[in-house]
């Protein structure tokens, strides 16, 4: 079984993103870019069902600009085998991307595509879940963990009260949550070997689909900001500045 | 033409989450129906039928949606289409779940968790954890909502609309529910407590929650974590607090040993009144925080409960 896994180029979790003046959108200049760190568990997930011999292939797909290649190098150098790259400059909307992923599952044909559950740039969570309505499949979103079996998987799932278990008929989407796997670290090595693997080039024309925006961002601005308040020297003006200056304690 | 609510429930309760999505729909200016999808919920739909604004409550009882399964609910939700210009869910796990299959379906962006409606096409929503705020305007055709529901008020029970029962869809049989593990707790649930207390990586164990329960308990609060928290396994998943877990807006919200890190701040930072307790002074969470304890939280919890107890709680 073929596995194939998104992987979004996205500005990095760690950077403190700032709101460009003329409210257009956030400053992406000079800014580190790394894999969406959902989609590092993805890539672990399908390496490691390849290392149990239940997936035969791993194929890292990224739809961005030409740098979004660094983001398909980091999956191979984690063990995906290769890559497909859908050369697009400007945001793809969630639809635009699974519309693409539907063109290249139909040409690939994998029995499993994992995905992660939200991209940390724009935050939408639905790029999986749409991808399984237009292919007519079935998912597992929000993966705490993951059984194949013989034409079927069992998903168990992260949800508001608790966990959920489904049971999917496979091929199916995954989507992954945070505590599936603890994605590795690259070795040299193997850095080393995942500049010789493939990495095919496409066009969003080539499965016919039009990346043109369909949501209108009319501006992008900064939150009301917070001001930090005042420190309190003891436990006891604490629950006093709760009770009797916020009001907050019942 | 009309917007349509999907309820989210338990079979037996509705949530307040659906409350907050009516608002959210009466917003749009379009009447607003409610659907009802669950097996035996009967109950849930009388409630719904109360909910101020809302006109009509359409039931689809079955065996099928007993837990609200993505497939058989999009099946559901494309049956009833045709006759609504607005689809809106509460984003929940659920509504997260089921509602871009529908967008998707309907060849459709999704709007997820809005903020606001700044008028029946435009919307405001969080990006990049919070950090930047989009305001984005949908196309021609029909709008998919997701609804942050700490933004809105709960429509109040004072409305009296009737329910239609409808057939369900036909199951796709693609995917079934094998079985569920929730978290058992007296306490009120983390999206709709008055307060919250949240502990964090500085709490090092689970055991030691129990100091986080004691106050809880006083204070009537639910009781929340870090994803270091979760991650540790000091407390189960659904205690998780921020971008990436639930979204929360209290009156008043204690970090206790949380350094807060953007992503936990993305959950918490629409609370009204922020305290936090960390031994580290220069900890982020006091940049947000309306009152900052500097102390250690095995020996500032325990005076604080008794605090508590002193002032009659
Ligand atoms: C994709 C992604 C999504 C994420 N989503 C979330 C999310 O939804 N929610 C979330 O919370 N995080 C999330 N994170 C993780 C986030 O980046 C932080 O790692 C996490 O919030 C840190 O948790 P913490 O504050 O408990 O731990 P730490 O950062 O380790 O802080 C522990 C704090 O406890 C204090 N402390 C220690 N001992 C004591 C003591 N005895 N008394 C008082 N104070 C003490 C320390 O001074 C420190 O400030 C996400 C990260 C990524 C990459
Ligand atoms: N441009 C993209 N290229 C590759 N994968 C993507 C892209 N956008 C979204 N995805 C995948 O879809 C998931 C969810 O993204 P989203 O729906 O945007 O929150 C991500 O974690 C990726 O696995």
């Amino acid at each position: 079984m073929k596995v194939l896994v998104p992987v979004k180029r996205v500005i990095d979790y760690n950077v403190k993103v700032r709101v460009k003046a003329d409210q257009t959108g956030v400053d992406l200049a000079n800014v580190k870019m790394s894999m969406n760190p959902f989609d590092e568990i993805c890539v672990e997930e399908a390496v490691r069902l390849k290392e149990k011999g239940k997936a035969t292939e791993v194929v890292a797909v990224s739809i961005g600009p030409a740098q979004a290649s660094e983001t398909i190098r980091t999956a191979l150098a984690m063990g995906a085998d290769r890559g497909i790259l859908v050369k697009v400059d400007g945001d793809v909307e969630p639809l635009a991307v699974a519309k693409i992923l539907k063109g290249i599952v139909e040409a690939e044909q994998p029995g499993l595509v994992i995905l992660g559950k939200q991209a940390i740039d724009d935050d939408s969570n639905q790029t999986g879940q749409m991808l399984a309505a237009l292919l007519g499949w079935p998912q597992g979103t929000f993966a705490h963990k993951l059984e194949l079996g013989e034409g079927t998987a069992r998903i168990e799932r992260e949800i508001d009260g608790g966990l959920q278990t489904v049971e999917v008929k496979t091929p199916a989407i995954m989507t992954v949550d945070l505590r599936l796997n603890e994605p590795r670290y690259a070795s040299l090595p193997n850095i080393m070997k995942a500049k010789k693997k493939p990495i095919d080039d496409k066009t969003p024309a080539d499965y016919g689909v039009d990346t043109a925006p369909r949501l209108k961002v009319l501006k992008v601005t900064e939150p009301p900001k917070r001001q930090a308040g005042v420190k309190v020297k003891t436990v006891a003006e604490l629950v006093d500045k709760l009770k009797n200056e916020a009001g907050v304690l019942p | 033409m009309t917007s349509l609510v999907i309820a989210e429930h338990d079979n037996k309760t509705l949530k307040e989450q659906t409350a907050k999505a009516v608002t959210a729909a009466a917003q749009l200016g379009a009447p607003v129906h409610v659907l009802v999808a669950g097996q035996d919920a009967g109950a849930v739909a009388d409630a719904a039928a109360k909910l101020a604004g809302v006109e009509k409550v359409l039931l689809a009882d079955d065996a099928q949606y007993a837990k609200l399964v993505a497939e058989s609910v999009e099946a559901l939700i494309l049956s009833l289409a045709d006759k609504y210009d607005a689809i809106l869910a509460p984003a929940t796990t659920n509504g997260k779940n089921y509602l871009p299959r529908v967008a998707a379906k309907l060849d459709v962006p999704q709007i997820s968790e809005i903020l606001k409606v700044v008028s029946p096409d435009t919307f405001e929503r969080p990006i990049y954890a919070g950090n930047a705020i989009q305001t984005v305007q949908a196309p021609e055709g029909k709008k998919v909502i997701t609804v942050r529901t700490t933004a809105f008020k709960a429509a109040e029970a004072t409305g009296s609309a009737s329910v239609e029962k409808i057939s369900a869809a036909a199951d796709p049989g693609i995917s079934k529910f094998v079985g569920e593990e929730l978290s058992k707790s007296e306490r009120p649930e983390l999206t709709s407590a008055k307060i919250v207390i949240s502990g964090g990586r500085g709490m090092q164990s689970g055991d030691n929650f129990h100091l986080l329960d004691k106050i809880a308990d006083k204070l009537h609060a639910a009781v929340g974590a870090s994803r270091a928290a979760v991650d540790a396994g000091f407390v189960p998943n659904d205690y998780q607090v921020g971008q990436t877990g639930k979204v929360v807006a209290p009156e008043l919200y204690i970090a206790v040993g949380i350094s807060g890190a953007i992503q936990h701040l993305a959950g918490m930072k629409d609370s009204k009144v922020i305290a936090a307790i960390n031994k580290d002074e220069e900890a982020p969470i006091f940049q947000v925080a309306d009152y900052g304890l500097v102390a250690d939280l095995f020996k500032a919890l325990p005076e604080m409960e008794e605090e508590l107890t002193k002032l009659g709680y």
